[in-house]
This record gives structure tokens, sequence and C-alpha cells, in this order.
């Protein structure tokens, strides 16, 4: 079972601001699906090795040449709050 | 109560100089307007995804290598999940369980792992954001962000503030000389941070530590670490305890603050990055990289202690700077009958102090001073040919126009005065004309007999032999 | 001469070489169709010249309907959310440039699941896509769009992305072909990321050889995309009429699965085809595939919330008026930005790799993934395919499942085991079947899987099979 905290503390974690009837819906929903998920964790598993990535390539890699960069102001056309060449957005409070 | 001794590990940030980011072909920059190197890639677009520059892995394992350190076979990229407005994906793509290069050593001191990520973007703070008050703004510039980065992790194997700076600049010197990084820490491009923590002497445990950031120079690094070691100690002498924290330093002050904590510790949700694949170093990458590296500090120094018989800190000073090693060694060289430790002496002692005289603009190697004619000039003073004082007046001149040290002697007539006669009858006037110095010899003062040196100096111009003109004044006196 | 728009691509690229009708003529004639859309599956058609930056000077293909996943310059491009309303991208994926580039335009943008995630359509921010067979039904997810456009008369074809079962699904429930190719075959870029590791782009068409056709085109290694290999060779046009010596595997836990009796009937009648046209069929062990599910449901999320995160109101997007400080800032943008389906995956794969339990969670589904592609490898050392009901159902009720996410997300438990092995899968309408509750009959689709890169040979067992069913059932009043 998530319990509601769970839920709040997922949501800070993920930055999601949710309703409180979100909260208790997400705890429910969160529930049964986990429930289901759960019936992997009865496999026996310990020396299966696990699979990220299917495909079997390594050191795919690129030369460093230089491509053109945007345009400042194409780069800035879609921001919500352009400001002086840059992106603003409102202060973190954790840092004074 | 034991004494407590310091335990200091260290984090090096370095910014790889290559041409364009890690994971984009955005250019690398410094100071430009912001935000005129960016991409849909680094500006995290959607659909979007990363390239690895090579370069940027082949810089790493130059840095492995210079750092002795294990090359893993086959190392992944992660992704670090944390949101910030300088993280456009809100993840970093970073090295975790299976760093590039671990186990290494630069010096005595062990490397604990190195690994490969990308530098955060820039954000300034403006103040109040004009469209919601009372709270200020941030403007964000992401010219720096997708930067390539090496992080290098030290054991905990510094004993105190003095021996971590020291081998910081060890560090960065032996970085700046594989040509990998500007290695700037006013500029960022080098950046260290500090975990400090302190133990009885002796004791194998370690301390409760802190974190130690933003020393954006090696005078404030060492501070910071002095800083904080006396607090450590102050407080546990004082029957407390060290809670484990992140510190900022005040360049302002001096001082440390923690850092504010957040309203949750971090979960940064690693996992693998499923939008790269995995860096296998061939037997090629690893072999060029080995065999690209110059000689670096750490062995010059090692060598010149040992076959040349330099004093350490000689030695060190000599190693950290390949220009004016280069130039020693061909001064060294030019004149083999000469014990290379006078040289050196020469080179870091005389050459240095009259090239500050003369401006310190230049480097010895750069100087009009050919490496042929300081070993020249040194021999001569070796020799007794002039005088030293006369030796550091050829080097001034060799300093301000160049030239060949014997035509400057002859032109100047700095030739030592050898006819010990002449040199007699100049010494019996001066104790002639200095008879109250002559008196105070006489009754024990033997500090007087400077007074008559500096008269026979001047006299002579600088050209007689110091040790000769002491005896014979000695000897004028019945001594 | 026939209608041009009853031809597939293919019929219509020999029609416009050989001078039948001028590219010009057939692009008007599907712009004026897909004008015509009642099914609110296109989010965007040209029509004020704002898709300069994609345009195709002298086309050579049929147009092409584009999931709005793909980011086309200048075009919007949501994914189905509201969070990149308005969102002009300033660059194109690679996918709808290799299709410019071989000359064919692009036709409009179609509606789809946001950010990929559903079954359903359902979970579009600008409203569901309804189904051409019965518009009180849904067209499948999260491709729904692009199924729909094509089944609807209102494209003659169209990619899609499948991560679990998005392109395959829907092209079941809409009754066309859609084929996933091995992860790696096309490039990813400009894709907009669900689940990094299991998206792949594909083609939604009226047969197979349109399919294959469009695969030529789409697949090839791209330095944009580090996971891309492409095919090595690009497929030619199917022509095979028989299946003599292939072997085609069921999977043995098929029979206690819970399949509508319709789509086992159809599945059965299908099976009975392959046999008419000398292919083998017989039973083999699939024992972790019924786990695919849970484990896709832990990967596809976990992927899914970091991919999102970048959805935060700083550099693009929608920003939440009136917000306060930066992490209020990002909470409301996001609670706002997203729907409810987005959201419970965010969720779901935020706690999967939370600490603590991303062993038991992420780890542990990263485990049954290798189990499920070794059960594939050990199928394919015998048999040539596994074949499968592609969908348990055919298409149901607008509403009927959206008060259930675990009923939906079982929709994908036959498509889920191939996207979680990568290996490349194909669906292809077999017959109609009345569904569970009734009603007038609904196409059903069969699911034919292949080891990786092995698309030509799949694309071939494809085009004889299909042959064979002979599938003309068409949604009333669409050409055919």
């Amino acid at each position: 079972m998530i319990e509601r905290e769970q839920v709040l503390h997922v949501a800070k974690l993920a930055r999601l601001g949710l309703s409180e009837e979100e909260v208790e819906r997400m705890a429910g929903e969160l529930s049964g699906i986990l429930e289901h998920v759960d019936r992997i964790g009865e496999l026996e598993l310990d020396d299966v090795p696990p699979t990220s990535h299917v495909v079997e390539l390594e050191n795919v890699l690129r030369a460093d040449e230089p491509h053109e960069s945007l345009d400042r102001d194409v780069a800035l056309a879609q921001a919500p709050d352009p400001v002086d060449g840059a992106f603003r957005v409102p202060s973190p409070q954790a840092e004074g | 109560m034991a004494e407590l001794e310091a335990v200091i590990g260290l984090e090096i940030h370095v910014q790889l100089a290559t041409k364009t980011k890690m994971f984009c072909g955005c250019e690398l920059s410094f100071g430009d307007e912001p935000n005129v190197h960016t991409c849909p890639v680094c500006l995290a677009h959607p659909g979007v995804l990363p390239v690895t520059n090579e370069q940027a892995i082949l810089y790493a394992l130059k840095i492995a290598a210079a750092l002795e350190c294990e090359v893993a076979p086959r190392s992944i990229f992660h992704r670090k999940n944390y949101f910030y407005p300088d993280s456009p994906k809100a993840y970093q793509i970073s090295q975790y369980d299976i760093p590039i290069a671990s186990n290494g050593r630069l010096g005595d001191i062990r490397i604990h792992r190195a690994h490969l990520e990308e530098d955060a973007a820039k954000m300034i703070h403006v103040g109040d954001s004009g469209r919601i008050h009372g709270s200020g703004a941030s403007l964000v510039d992401f010219n720096r962000g997708g930067t390539p980065l090496v992080e290098i992790v030290t054991e905990p194997d510094l004993r105190g503030a003095a021996e971590a700076a020291a081998w910081a600049r060890l560090l960065r010197e032996t970085v700046r000389q594989l040509g990998v990084s500007d290695v700037n820490m006013e500029e960022g491009s080098l950046r260290v941070d500090a975990n400090v923590s302190v133990r009885p002497a002796g004791s194998d445990e370690l301390g409760t530590k802190t974190e130690l950031k933003n020393m954006n120079s090696f005078r404030f690094l060492e501070r910071g670490m002095e800083a904080e070691l006396a607090r450590q100690r102050e407080l546990i002498e004082a029957g407390g305890t060290i809670v484990q924290e992140t510190l900022h330093f005040h360049p302002e002050d001096g001082t440390l603050h923690p850092l504010r904590s957040k309203e949750e510790a971090h979960d940064y949700r690693y996992f693998p990055e499923p939008d790269l694949v995995p860096i296998a170093p061939t037997e090629q990458m690893i072999r060029e990289a080995r065999e690209s590296l110059p000689e670096l500090p750490a062995a010059r120094a090692t060598r010149y202690e040992g076959e040349m018989g330099l004093p350490q800190d000689v030695a060190a000073l000599l190693a950290a700077d390949p220009e004016t090693a280069g130039y020693f060694e061909q001064v060294a060289g030019s004149a083999s009958d000469i014990e290379p430790r006078v040289v050196a002496n020469w080179v870091t002692g005389e050459l240095a102090a009259a090239l500050r005289q003369d401006g310190g603009e230049v480097t010895a190697a750069e100087s009009k001073v050919e490496s042929g004619a300081l070993a020249l000039l040194i021999g001569m003073v070796q020799e007794k040919k002039i005088s030293h004082g006369s030796g550091k007046t050829v080097l001034a001149t060799l300093v301000a126009e160049g030239g060949d040290p014997e035509a400057i002697v002859e032109r100047e007539g700095l030739a030592q005065i050898s006819d010990s006669g002449e040199i007699e009858s100049i010494v019996a006037a001066a104790v002639e004309a200095n008879s109250e110095a002559a008196e105070q010899i006489l009754s024990g003062n033997q500090k007087a007999i400077g007074v008559i040196v500096g008269a026979v100096m001047k006299e002579t111009k600088g050209r007689a032999d110091g040790g000769e003109v002491n005896r014979l004044i000695k000897k004028q006196l019945g001594l | 001469m026939t209608d041009m728009l009853e031809l597939t691509a293919v019929q219509a690229q020999e029609a416009m070489a050989s001078g039948d009708f001028s590219p010009a003529e057939y692009g008007k004639a599907w712009a004026e169709a897909a004008a015509e859309d009642e099914l609110n599956a296109y989010l965007w058609r040209d029509g004020n010249g704002d898709a300069e930056a994609i345009s195709v000077e002298e086309p050579s293909l049929a147009p092409v309907a584009v999931k709005d996943i793909f980011c086309t310059e200048g075009v919007p491009t949501t994914a189905g959310s509201r969070i990149l309303e308005g969102y002009r991208p300033a660059y194109t994926s690679t996918a709808v440039r290799r299709l410019i580039e071989a000359g064919a335009p692009v036709l409009g943008k179609t509606n789809m699941d946001e950010f990929a995630m559903g079954s359903s359509n359902e979970n579009s921010a600008y409203g569901p896509v309804l189904n051409p067979w019965d518009r009180g039904r849904v067209p499948g997810g999260s491709s729904g769009g692009s199924a729909a456009v094509v089944a609807g008369g209102l494209a003659p074809w169209a990619i899609g992305t499948d991560t679990g079962g998005s392109i395959r699904q829907p092209a079941s429930l809409c009754g066309i072909v859609g084929l996933k190719p091995t992860y790696g075959a096309i490039s990813r870029y400009g894709m907009i990321a669900f689940a990094s590791s299991l998206d792949q782009c594909g083609p939604l068409t009226r047969d197979v050889r349109d399919a294959a056709l469009m695969l030529s085109v789409l697949q090839g290694a791209d330095p944009c995309d580090s996971t891309s290999v492409g095919l090595g060779e690009a497929p030619s046009l199917p022509d095979r009429e028989d299946l003599r010596g292939l072997r085609f595997a069921v999977p043995s836990e098929l029979a206690r699965d819970a399949i509508e009796p319709g789509v086992r009937e159809v599945f059965e009648a299908t099976l009975a085809r392959i046999e008419q046209l000398g292919g083998e069929i017989a039973e083999a062990p699939l024992p972790h595939a019924e786990h695919g599910i849970s484990a896709y449901y832990v990967i596809a999320p976990a992927e899914a919330s970091s991919n999102l995160a970048r959805y935060d109101g700083v550099r693009y997007g929608m920003r939440s008026e009136g917000s306060g400080d930066l992490i209020e800032m990002y909470e409301t943008t996001r609670a706002e930005g997203f729907g409810s389906e987005v959201k419970r995956r965010i969720m779901l794969g935020t706690y999967a790799l939370s600490s603590g339990y991303y062993d038991a969670y992420y780890g542990q589904a990263q485990k049954v993934r290798t189990k499920i592609a070794s059960d594939f490898s050990a199928a394919f050392a015998e048999f040539d395919f596994v074949v499968t009901p592609t969908s348990p159902s055919v298409a149901f009720g607008l509403g009927e499942k959206t008060s259930d996410p675990l009923a939906m997300y079982l929709n994908d438990f036959f498509t889920v085991p191939m996207s979680l092995a990568g290996i490349p899968a194909i669906s292809i309408p077999a017959g109609l079947a009345e569904p569970a509750g009734g009603g007038p009959r609904l196409p059903v689709g069969f699911q034919i899987a292949a080891p990786a890169f092995a698309e030509q040979k799949l694309l071939a067992a494809a085009h004889a099979l299909e042959g064979a069913i002979g599938f003309d059932a068409r949604p009333e009043g669409v050409r055919g």
C-alpha cells in the first residue's frame, strides 16, 4: 500500500503539485498498480544480469567539431520569460 | 586528549578545453554574451539526444594516464535527476557506479576515481523580478551548460591545509601540462572542493566531515581549510560534535557558512542513461593517451632530486613550470662541469630576481638571456674570473639587452683583479682611511670588517674577490 | 482512371512516376480529404504556409500524416500535451527529415495520447480521437490519430511511435497495418521521448508493402542518435505468396490468457490460414511474457519520469501564471500542464527510482527484461516467428476503461514483451469480430514477431499472409 505521506514525498521529488483529491486518488491507483507489479518481486532472479539496453553498441562518439549554434532570438523565442538575452526564473528560496 | 590530526580529501572539477560541449556541437566559451552558444540539445528541447564528444573521452584518458589510474574496460553514463534552472534536462549526465578511471595516484596522494560529466549552466541573481513582488529572480545563461568536466576525487590522504593546497597546485600544473584544460580557478575551469575532518593522531577511523565549497583561488582554498580545521578542533576540544554539512566560503571575510539546508534530502534517482551506449576505450586509445604524456611535474621533480641532486623545494619549484624547467636543463647541459645545484640556484635565484627587477613580464625561457650565455656567466663566477657581485651586474645587462657575458665583462672592465699586490695596496689604503673601524676589529668587533671591505669594493668597483679581501684585511691588521 | 485516393502509397508512387497524375494533384486531393477530419485525428494541417521549413519541392511519394510527437521546425508540436501548447520546434526530427528528403510531404500532425502514454487516445489534452469504424469507440493508442487517419481515409499512410504497443494496438483496433521495427532501426532524434530504451518509430499503413516502403525510407543509422544502427540494408517490397518452410510459434501460455472470444476465433482462423500457406505452427513456451506488463510499467514510467522533468516552464512551453518562488513555479506549471495519466506515470516512475525502491522495482524489472529477451531467443532458435493476437480485445467504448488504469494497461499484454526485447513485430488486420458486449463487428489484428533485424523476412511473411486473408472491409463511408 502506498500511504498518503509517500505520495506527497514522491510528488515533491517530481515537482508535481497535486490537489488534495489527486493525492487521495493517486494513493489508491498507485497501490493497485504496484500490487500487480509486485509479482515480479517473487521471481528468483538473483543471478540474472539486468538489461538497461537492447542495443549492443559501444563507443558511439562524435568528432569535436563545432556546429552552428542557434541565434539567440531563436533560442529565446519559446521562453515564457526572456529578459536581457537570458531565461528569467523566480529565485530559488533555498539559497541566499 | 591526543592531538587532533587533519584528514582532508579533495574533489576537483576540471573543465576540459575541448572545442565543443560534452554532448552537442556548441562551442565552448568564456565571457561571451549570454545564450549565444546554445542549441536544441543543450537547451534540452523535446526530442533531442546527446552524442558523446570523442575528444572529451581522449582527454579523460590522458588525465587517467597522468594520475596512474586504472581505466574501466566499459564505463557507462547515468542520469542524476534533480530540478534546478541550471540543469535544463533536470538531470545531469554523469558517471556513477562505473567511472572511466579509478585507483590512481599523484605523488603520495591516492586518487579514488575520475569520472566524466557535463557542467551546469550559469545563474545570475537579479533581485526583484518586477512580476513577482517580494521575491527575487535569476537569469539563466546556458553558454556554459554542457561543458565537459572530469571530476577527480582523492582518498582522504592529505594531512593539513598547506599540504592540501600544495597538492592541489601540483594537480593543476599536471593537468595544465597535459593541455586538456585551462585550469583557471578564477574563471571556474578548475574548481576545488574539500572534505575536511579531524581525528586523534594515530587513529584509523575517519571523523565526521564537512564539505567546503566556493574557494576560487588557492589562497582561499588554504584559508578555508585552515579556518574549518581550527573550528573543528576547537569544537571537539570543547566537547562538541561535528555535524556533516556543506559550507560555503565567503571570500570577502574568509568565513564559512552552512548552505541553508533544502527542505528535503537529495534523492538523485540515478539510473543508466538510455540515450547513450557504453564507453569501452580501445587498447589504442589508452596507449595513445599514455604515450602523449609529457614529463609531468611530479616525475620531473623526482628526477631533479635523484639524478641532479637538487634540494626538494628547488626541484619542485623548477619542475612546476615546464618552460623554466626546460631552460634550466639547457643551461645545465651547456655547463656540464658545474653542479646542477648551482645552476638551479642561479635560475631560481639570481635570474628570477633580475627578471623581476626588469618588470617581471617575461619568463627565463622568453628572456634575452640565452641559456649558453648564462652557462658561461655561471662558469666565470665559479672560476673566480669575476666576482659574484660582478656576475649579477653582467646578468642585469644580459636581461636588458642580451649578448655575450665575456664581451660585457671586457667592455665594463669587470674582470676580477687577480694581481694580489694591487689589492694589497688598496686594502692598506682602506685600513688607514678607516682607522676607527680597524680599531674596533682589533678590539673584537668582527662586524666592523664590513666597513673596510665595502671601501675596498668601492675602490675596485666590485672586481675584487670578497674572500680574498677579507683575508688581506686581517693580514694587514696582523690577525 | 481509378480514384487516386484508393491507391496504396506504393501504387500512387508508381502512378506518379509513370505520369498517371501529378504529385501536385495527388497532394491536393489528400489535403482536401484530410480537411474532412471529423475524428479529431489531426492537431495541425498546413493551411497558412507555416510549414515552409518542412516543405518538399518536388514530391514523389504520398504525403504522410505524422504523429504529433515528431518535432517539425516551425510547425506546432505538442505531443498531445497542454504543457507544449503553441510550441514550435527550432529543428526537425530525423524521421521527418528522411521523409522529406525522400519526397514525401507532411500532410498533417496527428492527435495522440499525451506524451504517448495511453492505449485509447483518451489521454490527449486536445480531446479523444474517434474510431472511424464506430465513433463511440476508441481508436487505440497512443498513435490513435495516425491509425484513425489511415483507416478513416484521411491520409494515405502515417508514422507513429511504439513504446509498448502504441503502433500495433491502434493499427489492430482500426484495421490497418502497423509495424514496430527493431529498436535502433530508425533514429529517435527529434521524437519526443517517453521511454528512451523502448521508443521506436514505425509506419501505420494500408498494407504490408506500404509498410515496407515507409520503413525503407525511415531506417538508417543517424549520427544524432547514439543508439541507432539502421537495418544494414533497406528492405525491398515484399512479394512472397506462401509460407512454406516457415515455423510459427504460438506462446504455450496463450490458452489461459484473457482474450475476447471473437478475437480468439479470428486468431485461430488465421493460424489455419498459415497452415494452408504451408507454414508450420507449434507451441513454444514464453514463461516470462506474462510479467512483461509489470516490468514495462516500471521501466517505462521510470524513464518517463526523467524524460518529462525538462518540462519545467523555464526554456519553452507553458509556465503557470502568478506562481511564486521557484519550487512553486515548477509544481504549479507541471500540475497545470500535465494530464492525469502523465502525472500517474511520473509518480509511478519517480517512486520506482527513489531511494530504497530502486532494486525492488527498476532493478528487478530490468532482470525480467533479460528473461523475456532470452525467452524469445530460445523460441527463435527453433522458430522463425512468434504470433499472438495484437490486442486481447477489439476497440472498446470511449470512457469504458478510463477509471481503471490497470485494466487499461492490460491492453498492452501481447505487445509489451516484444518492446522489452527490442524485436520487430507487425500487426496486420486478420478479420472482424463482434465485441464482447455485442454490436457491429470490428477489426482484429494479428501480431507476428521476428528476431531483431529480421524485418525483411517479417514483411515477406506478413505480405503472404495478408494476401491470403484478403481483408477488404472498410469503415462505413471510407473508400478502399
